[in-house]
């Protein structure tokens, strides 16, 4: 069917933060969610906060090997979006006992409980980042987030040569590491 | 040195870097070695992580883009062009039931609001709390100060007036509305200063001692309004832990302060403000409390006397409330509009306060 292989496409797409992919998926969903939020006791801010995790859980199912999406796009979004509201207003004491949107949805309980791990692990890895210090936290930012080379880094930095700026962020990640593990593991 | 060493050999086994005979001695370390296979697998397991950490960034960032491009572009509707009766039911059915509960339980509340009012309003003059407003001798010896770079300009306080005391105040409205805390404005007026040194005469258009808020209006043709401000003003309330900074003026220069938010609750249990954990001084009074996305949350306005780091915040739905009642004052205060729009979230903090400290002010009141 062509709408399968346009969906697929667009899937692929996201996995690969293709930002084309990204924005037809947000045009084509993001009214509906927002018209959801906004008649059960949102904001605005809120409706995007929503929306934009739910694109996040979508791309991290994509990643995983065993990928398939056995429902449509639109049908996935607005199932973990419903999920993530009715838990949001329930936190903030606001739940009312009911919830509008009569939209169809799929069980997606497995994959938000992945979500919020992984959230919780990326919490952990900024706090630990943070916590490093500088020139520490951009020197390891600059390497293995924006992937620069380590020449590049030495000139940035100042070091004098490129095996010392090396040398320099394996000891920063030695820190990184021990302060990662020392959060992940009481957390586990 | 030798941890050293040990991590750039397995990072360079883990990324396919070694040469086929360095591959076959090291796999053979780690056959013999079950320390180092240990430190191969969690290293592997933390170089996922890291990029795990790093694509997530990436995606966020893109959603961002892609939600300002396409509300630039009018695929998106924030608010503002609903049809009003839709707004009406849709206001009415979002509230119904909280009006209904509300209404039922307003006649016992109403009983005990004569008590807790007097509860509330002696919390301040509690000899543990410290106003974080500035007293009159730092002013005035910041003013002679000041005074010395910038000889040229002549302040804008009234000749036979005196400095009386000092703070800070942010805009919630570019046509120079600026909400500050009641205890700063100590006299019959107020100048404001913002962050390039430039001051502009107000007015005190309310002043709230129970919810310790005030709002200054800038009355001066020399100011030019900004564009847009970029954060909003929270109606929720936030949560533990949440990371918040802050902008003010404990001395001449805007001075940047970051801390988390540690209780729901203010000074002995007062419920208009957050009990937060950041490094205060006098002066820092009336300053925005910001959440990590550049939304306001709060007003500094106490701290606890033999505590360190503990300060307390106004909470931000309380400048909801005043705007209302100031609404409700006069018709020359109709069009009063908090800001709707943020735009910092997912920034970083440096391009934030960039754009934040055009909004944060620093307030004199002066008296005769």
């Amino acid at each position: 069917m062509k709408g399968d292989t346009n969906e697929q496409a667009l899937l692929k797409g996201l996995a690969h933060n293709d930002s084309k992919a990204v924005e037809t998926i947000y045009k084509d969903n993001f009214n509906m969610i927002q018209t959801f939020i906004l008649n059960n006791n949102g904001s605005y801010d809120e409706a995007r906060d929503i929306f934009q995790e739910a694109m996040i859980a979508l791309y991290e199912k994509s990643q995983t090997d065993s990928f398939v999406l056995t429902c449509q796009i639109k049908t996935y979004l607005y199932s973990v979006c419903r999920r993530l509201w009715l838990k949001r207003l329930q936190q903030m004491g606001r739940f009312t006992g009911s919830v509008d949107g009569f939209e169809e949805t799929v069980a997606v309980e497995e994959d938000l409980e992945t979500h919020e791990k992984r959230n919780a692990e990326f919490v952990i890895m900024d706090r630990a980042l943070n916590s490093l210090g500088e020139p520490c936290k951009s020197l390891l930012q600059g390497y293995y987030l924006k992937k620069m080379d380590m020449n590049a880094l030495a000139a940035e930095f100042g070091y004098t040569n490129a095996d010392n700026a090396k040398n320099q962020k394996y000891k920063c990640l030695m820190r990184l590491k021990k302060l990662f593990f020392s959060q992940y593991n009481i957390g586990e | 040195m030798d941890d050293i060493l040990l991590l750039d050999a397995i990072e360079r086994y883990l990324s396919g870097e070694m040469s086929p005979e360095e591959r076959a001695y090291f796999e053979n370390l780690r056959n013999t070695t079950p320390e180092i296979d240990q430190m191969v697998v969690e290293h592997n397991m933390f170089l996922h992580q890291i990029a795990d950490y790093s694509a997530n960034i990436q995606i966020k960032q893109t959603l961002h883009e892609v939600h300002q491009n396409l509300l630039e572009r009018g695929d998106l509707n924030e608010g503002g062009t609903l049809s009003t009766k839709g707004k009406v039911i849709q206001f009415f059915n979002k509230y119904k039931r909280v009006t209904a509960i509300a209404a039922s339980v307003g006649g016992v509340i109403a009983l005990f609001i004569s008590g807790l009012a007097m509860y509330f309003s002696t919390a301040v003059n509690d000899p543990k709390l410290e106003q974080l407003g500035k007293d009159l001798e730092v002013v005035k010896k910041n003013q002679q100060y000041q005074g010395n770079i910038i000889n040229e300009v002549t302040s804008k306080i009234p000749i036979n007036a005196r400095l009386l005391s000092g703070g800070s105040g942010f805009l919630v409205d570019v046509k120079g509305y600026i909400v500050t805390n009641a205890h700063i404005l100590k006299g019959t007026g107020a100048i404001v200063v913002n962050s390039k040194g430039k001051e502009f005469k107000s007015s005190i258009v309310l002043i709230d001692h129970v919810k310790d808020l005030a709002i200054l209006k800038i009355n001066d043709d020399e100011y030019e309004a900004i564009k847009s401000i970029p954060y909003t003003i929270q109606k929720s309330n936030s949560d533990l832990g949440e990371e918040i900074f802050t902008l003010g003026y404990p001395r001449n220069e805007i001075v940047y302060g970051m801390g988390y938010l540690s209780a729901k609750s203010g000074f002995n249990g007062d419920s208009l403000s957050y009990q937060i954990q950041i490094s205060a001084n006098p002066g820092n009074s009336g300053g925005p409390v910001f959440n990590k996305n550049g939304e306001v949350i709060g007003v500094l306005s106490t701290k606890q006397a033999q505590a360190d780091g503990v300060a307390f915040a106004v909470k931000s739905k309380n400048i909801h409330s005043i705007i209302e009642d100031l609404k409700k004052s006069d018709t020359a205060f109709q069009r009063v509009k908090l800001p709707s729009k943020s735009s910092l979230k997912g920034v970083e903090r440096k391009v934030q306060i960039n754009k934040l400290e055009d909004c944060v002010y620093f307030v004199k009141a002066y008296g005769k």
